[in-house]
């Protein structure tokens, strides 16, 4: 199909969608042996009842479930409070977390569309130019230019910077394409002048949650206020984590001959070791695993029972600084309240950088407490000889997914790298990789939301070139009697790349399955039972 | 003095004013959230690979690696070759490299005017038979000024033919960018065409700041009406640059240093701790339901402290 051309003066045009349909014809093609493209499944449409009742008009998927206004009047009330959100964004005393950052990214874009590039998610549906990082930067900035700059309006102005106009169309359009970007920041990284498409799509997300209280369901109300109320986004308090772990505990102590009691609220411990509580529910070996090692290696630790210390999720990162620091707050208040001398945070890519570098100029004085990617912990446990492992026992191709918030956003590159060099006989590399990487498509909370057809625009598109990827970092291998090991320390990640491999039947065709770091370390410990890995729980 | 160097002088006056004022507007935002993106080119040892001290065990007990010479074999390729652009927008590149590359000899060639004009003053001879001293600057200002005009006008002419007719770059294309090129171009083209008319060893250009930097009315030699329009055209746009986002060619320092680069934890005695605290203290006026804040009483510590739930 011949490409939609899309202009911005579109953008606040009234119309059944912004973007052309998205078939699977029109996106990236796939490598062998997903290449035939009749053979995958479409995409989706959205079903009539969820276009009637939900803003939807800017492509054929719909994250945020905005409800249509009934009347002209409250059409006309949301527009007055984006537009009270746009100008608070820009001053210092409401957005002084990212202000200066901000404002340099909306005055000096050159449109050179090098960005565009860069995108995965541009990439992946065949360049819908409605996907292009700039595209929302672009109709940002122009509302920026128009009511917070104030260069006037009228005719010469429109000329002159380019206009869009502000209505509800505008408003609900912009608020769903903010959920269009992973926030994986690759687009930042290949700049030339610096200018940063995936901060200004995470500025759009804290004005509409800050000021209008819209944010995607499944990262606020089923996320971080939940987390904020029983522990745990998850759900669980910390009387079902504690008898989670416990069955935990029993199972890897059976699988590895090892014994492993997970410590809880042990005060004055080493280290608090925070998993994402997700981790227990869905990929309990994975906390388990880190019991093994731990209590191999001898290390005092703990895990805590305190709210949003069993569950090192920070959602805030994503759409909120209010809701991002209450919550790096309690993981700081539950580490202090233990006196340990650091945080070790499990294999969650986000919960890494949120606690890690965002939170470091939230947290000051005795909250300040010093965090550690598991990444650097296991390196110094393996790489030390502490652990007696044997690598054969790995002796099956390796890949190793890199994710966006612990490498290009975090610099933690070589540990896991020296880790699987020694323990994975057969670990390649995917292409491109380490800070160049591209993100699995689950980044900035899409692993977690699945409302209507959003899973299917999640896997199809934004996992696209993930997907490729692994597909081809096994090129040769793909025969499914050869078991392949995607190694992904991030349980977001993880969660994204369960829904891919599923969707494409990739364990049952080809026999590629995803699991943790540590699970890996385990699976070649002398001293633990062999064949920890569960194949075909995957 | 005549009317083109008085505007010269308020053009230089507008771009300074305009940088500085720009200048201390973004060194004294507040400070912000950490927003690095890897590589980092100052990791000692790690920079090349995108790596950071944080994956060093227990990094917060040894001490920073980092290495300005490291920082600087990045910044010099970006600066000079637009790295950046090579690496990830070649066809780009080719469009923009000659202009930002014709842009930077040209400010060469107002360093060597200048050089030359106020040698002038004190007894160089800039001439093709000025002795060594007075020759190389004679021909380096010819090299340099022609190159200048030649790769600038190149990339212009390049850049906006692909916003032209190349329909992604179009609409990406608004009307001040369209002018911001045709003042470059005009502007180009006419000192080209002062060069080949009457000027052909720009002599008349480095009298012309002879007079401008000895503040010598009288020492400007008189002008022809397309030397006064090409100087009058450079001065205005010299004026206009920091006025619009092509002031990129300093606040990349800031995009680059305050935020991409940035990665200087919060330890005891970095001074974070005291910058947060007053940012900390900053009324909230941000109103959803989860926050409420009424911009008088309620501050940022007020809200961080608070669950959200009982708002």
């Amino acid at each position: 199909m011949a490409k939609k051309r899309v202009k911005f003066s579109d953008f606040s045009t009234p119309s059944k969608k912004l973007s052309q349909e998205l078939r699977k014809e029109d996106f990236m093609p796939l490598p062998a042996p997903l290449d035939d493209v009749e053979a995958l499944p479409d995409f989706p449409l959205l079903k009539e009842t969820v276009e009637e009742k939900y803003e939807c008009s800017l492509d054929d998927t719909v994250a945020l479930n905005l409800p249509k206004p009934e009347t002209k009047e409250e059409e006309d009330a949301l527009v007055a409070k984006f537009l009270s959100g746009l100008q608070k964004l820009f001053t210092r005393e409401n957005n002084w977390t990212f202000l200066q950052p901000l404002l340099l990214s909306m005055d000096h874009c050159a449109s050179c569309h090098t960005c565009s590039d860069s995108c995965h998610i541009y990439e992946g549906s065949g360049n819908n130019p409605v996907y292009r990082p700039a595209y929302r930067s672009e109709v940002f900035r122009r509302l920026y230019r128009a009511h917070v700059k104030g260069n006037g309006g009228g005719i010469l102005s429109a000329w002159r910077k380019g206009d869009v106009e502000l209505n509800w169309t505008t408003v609900a359009r912009l608020a769903e394409l903010s959920y269009r970007c992973n926030l994986c920041r690759r687009c930042a990284q290949t700049c030339p002048i610096g200018v940063d498409n995936g901060l200004i799509g995470h500025e759009i997300r804290k004005l509409f949650s800050m000021e209008m209280g819209i944010a995607a369901k499944e990262i606020h109300d089923s996320g971080s206020v939940l987390q904020l109320k029983v522990g745990s986004s998850t759900g669980m308090n910390d009387l079902v984590v504690k008898d989670n772990m416990e069955f935990i505990d029993e199972d890897v102590t059976e699988k590895t001959g090892i014994t492993v009691n997970t410590p809880f609220d042990k005060e004055g411990a080493d280290i608090l070791l925070i998993h994402n509580a997700g981790e227990i529910m869905a990929w309990p070996l994975n906390p388990g695993a880190f019991g093994v090692i731990f209590e191999s290696a001898g290390l005092s630790w703990t895990m805590s029972s305190e709210i949003a210390g069993f569950d090192s999720i920070n959602y805030g990162l994503w759409y909120d600084d209010a809701q991002f620091a209450r919550v790096a707050i309690k993981h700081a208040e539950a580490a202090k309240k233990l006196g340990v001398k650091k945080i070790v945070l499990g294999e969650c890519g986000h919960a890494h950088k949120a606690l890690t570098v965002i939170a470091d100029r939230v947290l000051t004085g005795d909250l300040n407490i010093p965090r550690e990617s598991c990444l650097v912990t296991l390196e110094e446990i393996v790489m030390s000889g502490r652990l007696k492992v044997d690598p054969e026992r790995n002796d099956f191709p390796v890949t190793l997914h890199d994710p966006c918030n612990v490498v290009r956003l975090m610099g933690i590159v070589e540990p896991q790298r020296r880790i699987l060099r020694k323990i994975a006989p057969r670990f390649r590399e995917m292409t491109p990789h380490g800070v160049n990487n591209y993100c699995c498509g689950g980044g900035s909370g899409f692993a977690i939301m699945s409302g209507n057809n959003f899973s299917d625009w999640r896997i199809q598109i934004s996992g696209r070139k993930k997907l490729e990827q692994v597909l081809k970092a096994f090129e040769g291998e793909l025969d499914p009697s050869i078991r392949k090991y995607v190694c992904a320390p991030c349980s977001n990640c993880k969660g994204q790349l369960r829904d891919i491999f599923a969707y494409y039947d990739l364990w049952e065709k080809h026999s590629i399955m995803y699991d943790g770091l540590v699970e890996l370390i385990v699976n070649c410990m002398v001293d633990a039972k062999p064949d920890f890995i569960e194949w075909e729980q995957h | 003095m005549g009317i083109v160097p008085i505007i010269t002088y308020l053009s230089v006056i507008v771009f300074v004013v305009s940088v500085v004022t720009r200048f201390i507007k973004l060194s004294t935002l507040p400070v912000h959230l950490r927003w690095e993106v890897y590589p980092v080119p100052h990791e000692k040892g790690k920079g090349h690979y995108g790596g950071s001290y944080l994956e060093e065990y227990e990094w917060w007990t040894k001490p920073r690696q980092t290495s300005k010479l490291a920082e600087l074999k990045v910044m010099l390729p970006e600066i000079i070759l637009l790295a950046g652009v090579w690496e990830h927008n070649k066809k780009h590149w080719f469009r923009t490299f000659p202009f930002h590359f014709g842009l930077y000899l040209l400010a060469g060639l107002v360093v060597l005017l200048a050089v030359g004009g106020v040698g002038s003053v004190f007894g160089l001879n800039v001439a093709a038979d000025g002795g060594a001293s007075g020759a190389l600057i004679y021909y380096l200002t010819i090299a340099v000024g022609y190159a200048g005009l030649v790769l600038a006008l190149i990339g212009s002419l390049a850049l906006l033919v692909r916003r032209t007719f190349n329909a992604d770059y179009r609409e990406y294309t608004t009307g001040a960018d369209y002018f911001n090129l045709l003042f470059f171009t005009a502007t180009l083209v006419v000192a080209l065409f002062s060069r080949l008319t009457a000027d052909l060893h720009f002599d008349g250009l480095r009298g012309f700041f002879q007079g401008l930097l000895t503040l010598n009315g009288s020492a400007v030699p008189p002008l022809t009406a397309l030397q006064s329009l090409e100087i009058v055209c450079a001065s205005l746009l010299v004026a206009y640059i920091p006025l619009t986002h092509m002031s990129h060619f300093f606040t990349k320092w800031f995009t680059y240093h305050d935020v991409r680069w940035s990665d200087e934890p919060n330890l005891a005695g970095s001074g974070f701790d005291e910058k947060i605290a007053k940012q900390l203290e900053a009324t909230v006026d941000w109103s959803a339901p989860h926050i409420r804040g009424d911009g008088k009483k309620k501050n940022w510590i007020d809200v961080v402290t608070s669950s959200g739930r009982e708002e």
